[in-house]
């Protein structure tokens, strides 16, 4: 069943393209990972499908909403989350008080919105961190710390931006890890990251972009194959 | 989590200066120090109401004089003009402070930065030159409260300072433990997620426009009824008094000073902040106006080097969030 249906978007800054007419359809409980050269449009193409951005044309559909043009707290609130490249923590507070925030999306109720904070801390491995104040977080518990206020939220569909971004090998591994879990919860996942090897191992799906284009889209061991990709990364020189 | 706001009133170290602070009055006669506690009480409800706004929401108003004159208007105007008790007036005060509150809020807080500072701050200077030359209110020359009997209804007593000193009290602590329950609830984590990334806050379903604008009206309508308290007190108003700009600074200066987010931040900075401008008051009598507010300039600037969370930051507790565990 397909739960996220984007036809058509274009976003314009100016001159600059930042997105073309790009189509593109999510399956319900899938792992669907986006990769591209900086500068592709990417993360505007987060921007345009979260309400950061209202795209110039083309609609997205999810889980039978209309929700081009919506500003995001009514994205999130039909159940479409997302995390932000750089991290955007609320510094002042603890970690339990940063994911509380989320779990008031779905209860006004203080007493339950921590059990389910508590609940989400425990599942994403932050518990025993519950009282730091998060700008003494290291920056991979901080990107576990966006993470987990996002699945506060309750979202059918998780979209991660550069989550592993500046991990090193171990911790990238424990990213994984997590986001393996958060599939068998049941959510849907979309995932930007331009290191080849972590999408590559946990994607169901790869789209690839280039320039603002969807250029390919395919399973993962396809996707290193195709010219058109190998092209994009390492340039025509490269070509097999 | 504990979120009933009268799980206060279990806390030994909340109840014990709030008791403290009922007995003081009966240790002396002087009715001079009955003033100052009283002007105590009143500042610590302003900075409170105005910490909903723009300590916790992080939307710093430099115009609360407007909601306070509004107020101290309301009250008296009613009083004198249609015989209406100030408690009345207080309300219908309070009703014209939150209507006035959105007509602000709603374009500004569209807005990012320091918009919502700056028009705080015109349209308080446009409705003290308003009030300036309004007749009906008597102008600039200022309105003096009818002579009444003195009870409840009129809300006035001439020698007797301690019905006033009641009222301020269960203003104070009504107002404490409402400031108390937001921030032990959905609304108080709102806003300071609001406050520091609106985006962030927007990304996890919160319509940042409208909290904005929920905080503003509680603060103003909550601003709204010292001022009446003020007016009923004074007995006497006049734009300078209650409109000026000197009312606007003096509420985030206390409440700067004392700690704005926090709960006991108001309390601390009215405790140093009143004492010192209504001794110095005496001390210098009226060559030494604005001396308080000279002292005031220097503690912030200490402050602010020092402990830029306030005086409250002093007894927060290292490494630890601002607000304790929540089963407290």
């Amino acid at each position: 069943m397909e739960i996220l249906k984007v036809k058509n978007l274009t976003m314009r800054f100016g001159n600059l393209t930042a997105v073309d007419d790009v189509s593109l359809s999510v399956r319900q409980g899938e792992i669907i990972g986006l990769i591209g050269p900086n500068g592709a449009g990417k993360t505007t193409f987060f921007n345009c499908l979260t309400g950061y951005l209202n795209p110039r044309s083309g609609s997205v559909r999810f889980a039978n909403h209309d929700i081009t043009g919506l500003r995001p707290n009514r994205i999130c609130k039909v159940g479409l989350a997302r995390t932000f490249q750089i991290v955007q923590v609320f510094k002042e507070m603890t970690t339990w008080e940063n994911v509380i925030v989320g779990a008031f999306c779905r209860t006004t109720d203080a007493a339950r919105a921590y059990d389910q904070t508590l609940e989400i801390l425990k599942f994403t491995g932050l518990y025993e961190k519950k009282d730091f104040r998060v700008g003494n977080l290291t920056i991979a518990d901080q990107k576990r710390l966006e993470i987990s206020k996002a699945l506060a939220t309750q979202p059918s569909l998780l979209m991660l931006d550069e989550a592993m971004a500046g991990l090193n090998a171990t911790e990238t591994n424990e990213a994984i890890e997590l986001i393996k879990k958060i599939r068998d919860r049941g959510i849907t996942l979309m995932i930007v990251e331009h290191v080849m090897e972590v999408i590559m191992s946990i994607s169901e799906r790869v789209v690839v972009f280039d320039s603002g284009k969807k250029i390919a889209e395919d399973t993962p061991d396809k996707i290193v194959k195709d010219p058109r990709v190998i092209e994009a990364y390492l340039g025509g020189a490269y070509h097999a | 989590m504990e979120t009933r706001a009268l799980s206060l009133f279990k806390k030994p170290s909340a109840v014990i200066p709030l008791l403290v602070l009922f007995l003081l009055p009966f240790t002396t006669d002087n009715i001079h120090f009955h003033h100052v506690l009283i002007m105590f009480m009143l500042f610590a409800t302003l900075s409170q109401a105005w910490n909903v706004i723009g300590g916790y929401a992080g939307q710093v108003s430099f115009g609360h004089a407007t909601f306070f004159g509004i107020g101290a208007y309301a009250a008296l105007v009613l009083l004198k003009k249609f015989g209406l008790t100030p408690w009345a007036g207080m309300l219908i005060g309070g009703g014209v402070a939150v209507i006035l509150a959105i007509l602000i809020g709603y374009p500004v807080f569209r807005l990012k930065g320091h918009y919502f500072a700056i028009s705080t701050f015109a349209v308080a200077e446009i409705v003290e030159r308003l009030f300036m030359n309004w007749d009906f209110v008597e102008g600039a020359i200022g309105l003096p409260a009818p002579v009444l009997p003195e009870n409840l209804f009129h809300f006035m007593w001439y020698k007797d300072k301690m019905p006033y000193f009641y009222i301020a009290f269960v203003f104070f602590v009504l107002v404490l433990l409402l400031a108390y329950k937001i921030e032990r609830s959905r609304l108080g984590f709102y806003f300071r997620a609001i406050k520091q990334s609106p985006d962030a806050a927007e990304g996890l379903g919160i319509d940042t426009t409208k909290f904005k604008m929920v905080a503003m009206i509680i603060s103003a309508f909550l601003t709204a009824l010292c001022g009446s308290f003020y007016a009923q007190y004074i007995l006497y108003i006049d734009p300078p008094s209650v409109l000026s700009l000197d009312i606007s600074i003096k509420i985030v200066l206390v409440t700067v000073l004392g700690g704005a987010g926090t709960i006991i931040g108001p309390i601390l900075g009215s405790a140093i902040l009143i004492p010192l401008s209504e001794y110095s008051r005496i001390l210098l009598g009226g060559t030494g106006k604005g001396v308080d507010l000279i002292v005031f300039g220097a503690l912030i600037l200490v402050i602010s080097v020092f402990q830029p969370l306030g005086v409250a930051g002093f007894f927060r507790k290292p490494g630890k969030g601002s607000h304790g565990n929540p089963q407290g």
